[in-house]
């Protein structure tokens, strides 16, 4: 036995969790043998993102636990392991199971648990709460024999609640005790307004509503009775009315409970036993329970320091100042909103046509902000909370805080600059205004860099808004000039360009430049317009107009290899390819003694062409009915499949069909960065649907759409967009989502770049998409039709036009080719040669050792091109 | 004295993009920016990705100076002069070029 102390942690909830990081983190954790219960089978996990489950995220995916945390740092952790008792004159806790452990130190940290309030009925089957990941697995399976769900509670996670049954496809009603939604944060006005835009997505809301009893229904399980004589029916009823602290282990040992509940606590954290602390939504600090991650986190780390003698902080108290989207409804709640304190006085603006409520209550000399509601908009947010906060001094007039700007005057806003280095930009995870600075000055160019190094807006995000101009702000100060112009040409977003492409008609370049731009263009405008015309009129690429555009690949249709050759990528879609096919691609490889290789998409590829040779190559593809494969281009790349139901005994539907269908329907569409979509058979996955920009799954229900994956240099998963489609929803969800991200997306920004830096994340691509909420899905649906509609293999049009031929000779005017082009031979293929090979090559034409391959021309036909005068000219 | 090579029409160069020529035995890359009515020759290698291939990068108009951007990894050669603009030490030759009325005559030694 080892004679350190031992420290019992009671829970493995966030906030248990975050105590035993913040040990790790201040090398404290080998002071003690540390043994942790955790009632639940599994260990601690993101209850903020529970919801995400339902979009698919996996218990891994919302684990908090770092890979070998427990083992590395040698805390022993027992799950299904309830605490049943507190033995403190002993020092022992013992377990449900009846095992004693004694300790030196304990640490509660059992959270809450969710209210149910004592009607008769609420514990028919089918009633749920929503806390843990098995209340999900529960409300998973109920919803699936359901048809109505009423969630019971209309505050933050009661909302919460109703979107997730919503999402299950359940009519969804909330039944709130009280006369408004949200009443903890937000007023009456606000609370209407909340209501309002709820309902208009289709969950009924009823307020005032007192449930008496709960019975057998007629046309649902259950009937819900109300004291005012109403009753409604349903099948599935959550309880979402509020938590209770988990603190039954300290009121049967003496420890010193609230009135109310919760286990009290001092500034360190400790309770009225200096051997146990208390941390976390059991707590009672000051008389408040706070239901918050942030607070809990902050208690964490103070108990953690006094625990190990290693820091001075303490807990006082915590904001409760909260913004979120509920079913897409910004809502954001800031301090004393109720205007409870002395003197306070509120200003309002509300504003019916656009469905936007906004408060703020001010001290009584107007000086500081004490607290603030908004719905419907809330991109004041951060700053609002940062003058509430840091106590700055208001301006002269502060309601112009809330209106919104009238023509010409600028919106008042408060300047990232005037907060202190301490003040907390992000209270999810406690990241200051100092310590973004700093990250910026390391070198972080991208609220991407900044989540990565610091976690901030990475919780409920929040802050994310004002974690952007923090940066910007550092950016600038740091010379680097935060311009989003996309060069010096045209001052504007490449979403900018795209818009004043479509809207004002613009045809060229050259049109586009006299009207927006200035100077010639430049690599980075240039292609990017070409791109965006591409998207928007779908014109032939090389047309003289739009020639000069073209980046390095798409000039000449192949992509440019290191030594100015090229690579032949025929189309191969879904991966499917006949035997004659394949016979053609192999004579053409051999004919013209290309290095053949099986690409990473699921086709093939042919190397070390030579500009001339293009067009004689694809000549014999395009006859033998193969089209451009745009490996070259900002497009569509592969769908790639699995063999699926057709052939595998465990596929539910046909994943090959499937991809053919979409590498055919969006072949050819321009857009910001290259598009990779994937189709699977069944759940096994084998075609990594969910590593693509586009990757669908067959269930037995329909098919899975899933978006915004990424492999290559920073793997990204995707999310779940849509479930159990039918072909043509997929489809139309598919055109919307491409036609949007071309719309909106940065140059050269794939989608899972661009859902890491969209502004509301998931639920809002999830609103535009599939609710439609900017009212623009059916413009997107046309733009996407005109594109299929317009489609043309490229190869095919320009080795029908001699002019275009002509391009592809190497000298304009000699029928050379380029002789600084060596291959050597390798495993029975050409290669490029290295540059030791080529010294050989070009002082010793003759070396022995190196094969250098004369590549021989093969005979041509001349009706196997047309123009092929031109060639031989 | 420099002797002029007949090379092509002016019409062979579609606006905006380049050529190359061979030229006593010279790969000469000759541009025609839609920006002037003037031909740019320059010539074709790529010092930095070493091969023939700058006649097929984009032009570009870096801060009113005439460049043709590497297809290859994007450095920018000035048309007129052949400096590189990221490597001052680095300059490509440049060659006279001149029209007479639709034809393109070079000069290369
Ligand atoms: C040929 C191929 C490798 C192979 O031999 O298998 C290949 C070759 C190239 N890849 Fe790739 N990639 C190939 C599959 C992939 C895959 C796998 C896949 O698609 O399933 C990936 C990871 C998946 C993904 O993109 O999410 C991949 C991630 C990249 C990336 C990194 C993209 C990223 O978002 O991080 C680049 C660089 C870029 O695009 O900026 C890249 C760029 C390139 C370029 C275009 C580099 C260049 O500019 O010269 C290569 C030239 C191809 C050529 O000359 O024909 N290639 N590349 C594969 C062609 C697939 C096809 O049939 O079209
Ligand atoms: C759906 C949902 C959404 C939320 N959204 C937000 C949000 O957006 N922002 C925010 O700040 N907060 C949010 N919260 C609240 C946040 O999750 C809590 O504040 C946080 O989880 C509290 O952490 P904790 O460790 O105190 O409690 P918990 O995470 O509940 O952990 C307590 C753990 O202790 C275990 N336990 C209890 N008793 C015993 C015992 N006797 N023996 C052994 N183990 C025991 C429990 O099983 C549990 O695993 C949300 C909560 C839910 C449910
Ligand atoms: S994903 Fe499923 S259907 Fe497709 S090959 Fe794999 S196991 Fe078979
Ligand atoms: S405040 Fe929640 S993520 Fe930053």
């Amino acid at each position: 036995m080892s004679n350190k102390q031992k420290l019992i942690v009671i829970g493995n909830g966030m906030v248990g969790h975050k105590f035993l990081e913040s040990l790790v983190d201040l090398n404290q954790a080998d002071q003690y043998d540390i043994q942790v219960l955790c009632e639940e089978p599994r260990p601690a996990y993101d209850r903020v993102y529970l919801s995400s489950y339902f979009s698919g995220k996996t218990a891994e995916d919302l684990s908090l636990v770092s890979d070998g945390f427990f083992e590395q740092n040698k805390i022993d952790l027992s799950l299904n392991c309830k605490a049943a008792s507190i033995d403190r004159a002993n020092k022992t806790v013992s377990t449900e199971s009846g095992e004693i452990i004694s300790y030196d130190k304990l640490v509660l940290a059992t959270g809450s648990y969710p209210f149910v309030p004592p009607v008769p009925g609420h514990e028919r089957k089918n009633c749920l709460v929503y806390r843990t990941i098995e209340d999900l697995e529960a409300i998973t399976e109920s919803a699936k024999h359901s048809k109505v769900g009423v969630v019971v509670g209309g505050g933050l996670l009661g909302l919460e609640a109703a979107k997730a049954l919503k999402d299950l496809g359940l009519e969804t009603h909330v039944v709130e005790f009280a006369p408004r939604l949200m009443a903890v944060q937000v007023d009456d006005a606000g609370g209407q307004l909340l209501k309002n835009k709820i309902q208009s997505l289709g969950v009924k809301v009823h307020t005032s509503k007192n449930t008496l009893n709960i019975t057998d229904g007629e046309h649902a399980v259950h009937k819900m009775e109300f004291a005012d004589g109403e009753h409604l029916e349903t099948d599935v009823i959550l309880f979402s009315a509020g938590i209770r602290p988990h603190d039954s282990l300290a009121r049967t040992s003496d420890i010193e409970v609230g009135p109310r509940g919760g286990i009290v606590i001092n500034e360190h954290c400790l309770t009225n036993d200096k051997d146990i602390y208390a941390i976390g939504e059991c707590a009672l600090w000051g008389g408040m329970i706070y239901g918050l991650v942030a607070p809990g986190y902050h208690m964490a780390k103070v108990a953690a320091q006094h625990l190990s003698n290693s820091g001075t902080d303490t807990f006082e108290g915590a904001d409760m100042s909260t913004k979120l989207k509920l079913m897409g409804v910004d809502v954001a709640s800031i301090g004393d909103c109720h205007a409870r304190t002395e003197g306070a006085l509120s200003y309002a603006y509300s504003d019916e046509v656009n469905q936007v409520y906004k408060k703020i209550v001010v001290s009584e000399d107007k000086k500081t902000l004490l607290g603030a509601v908004m719905v419907g908009e809330a991109e004041d947010y951060g700053n609002l909370l940062q003058l509430a906060l840091n106590k700055i001094a208001l301006p002269e007039k502060p309601e112009a805080l809330i209106l919104p700007a009238l023509d010409g005057a600028a919106k008042l806003a408060l300047g990232p600059d005037a907060l202190p280095e301490t003040a907390q930009i992000c209270s999810c995870y406690d990241v200051s205004k100092g310590a973004i600075c700093s990250t910026v000055q390391d070198g972080a160019q991208t609220i991407g860099d900044i989540k990565a190094f610091t976690k901030a807006a990475t919780g409920c995000g929040g802050c994310t808004a004002l974690v952007t101009q923090v940066m910007n702000s550092e950016l600038s100060k740091l010379g680097v000039e935060v311009n989003t112009d996309i060069c010096e040409h045209f001052a504007y977003t490449r979403q900018d360009l795209y818009n004043l492409i479509r809207i004002e008609n613009i045809r060229t370049f050259s049109d586009l430049l006299e009207k927006h731009g200035k100077g010639h263009g430049c690599e980075i405008c240039k292609p990017a317009v070409g791109s965006i015309l591409a998207t928007c009129w779908n014109d032939y690429v090389l047309d003289n107009k739009h020639i000069g555009l073209q980046d390095t690949n798409d000039i000449y249709l192949g992509n440019m290899q290191k030594d100015g050759t090229y690579s032949v990528v025929p189309r191969v879609p879904g991966g499917e390819i006949t035997p004659e096919g394949l016979i053609v691609i192999g004579e053409i490889a051999r004919d013209f003694n290309l290095y053949t290789k099986i690409t990473g998409g699921q086709r093939i590829d042919l190397f070390g062409a030579q500009l001339h040779e293009l067009p004689i190559i694809w000549r014999r593809l395009v006859d033998a009915g193969f089209e451009t494969g745009h490996a070259y281009g900002k497009s569509l790349r592969t769908v790639k499949s699995c063999v699926g139901s057709t052939w595998c005994r465990y596929g539910v539907d046909d994943s090959v069909g499937l991809a053919i269908e979409l590498e055919n329907r969006y072949k050819g569409l321009r857009s910001p960065h290259k598009i990779k979509f994937a189709v699977s058979g069944c759940t096994r996955e084998c075609a990594e649907a969910q590593s693509k920009d586009v990757g669908v799954i067959a269930t037995e229900n329909g098919w899975n759409l899933y978006v915004c994956g990424n492999g290559g240099m920073k793997p990204r998963h995707t999310d779940l967009l849509a479930q159990d489609l039918d072909k043509a929803t997929l489809i139309q969800y598919i055109d919307r989502f491409l036609m949007f991200y071309v719309k909106t997306a940065d140059r050269l920004q794939r989608t899972s770049v661009w859902m890491d830096n969209l502004e509301g994340g998931l639920d809002y691509l999830k609103s535009v998409v599939l609710d439609d909420s900017l009212g623009m899905c059916e413009e997107l649906e046309t733009q996407m039709s005109h594109i299929v509609g317009t489609y043309q293999c490229e190869w095919k049009t320009t080795i029908e036009d001699p002019e275009k031929l002509k391009r592809f000779n190497h000298f304009i005017n000699a029928n050379e080719k380029d002789n600084n082009i060596v291959f050597v031979k390798e495993r029975g293929q050409i290669r490029p040669a290295n540059e030791k090979e080529r010294s050989v090559q070009f002082s010793d034409a003759g070396n022995a050792h190196l094969h250098q391959t004369n590549k021989t021309e093969p005979t041509l036909n001349t009706d196997q091109i047309i123009a092929s005068d031109v060639l031989q000219r | 004295m420099s002797q002029w090579l007949d090379v092509c029409e002016v019409d062979d160069i579609a606006p905006d993009t380049a050529v190359c020529a061979l030229v006593n035995g010279k790969q000469v890359a000759i541009f025609r920016p839609l920006a002037t009515d003037t031909l740019f020759a320059v010539d074709n290698f790529d010092p930095v990705g070493k091969a023939n291939v700058l006649s097929r990068g984009i032009i570009s108009d870096i801060q009113g100076q005439l460049t043709v951007a590497s297809p290859l990894y994007k450095q920018h050669f000035c048309l007129a002069s052949g400096q590189c603009l990221e490597d001052e030490a680095l300059k490509i030759p440049t060659y006279p070029i001149k029209t007479e009325g639709r034809r393109v005559y070079v000069s290369a030694h």
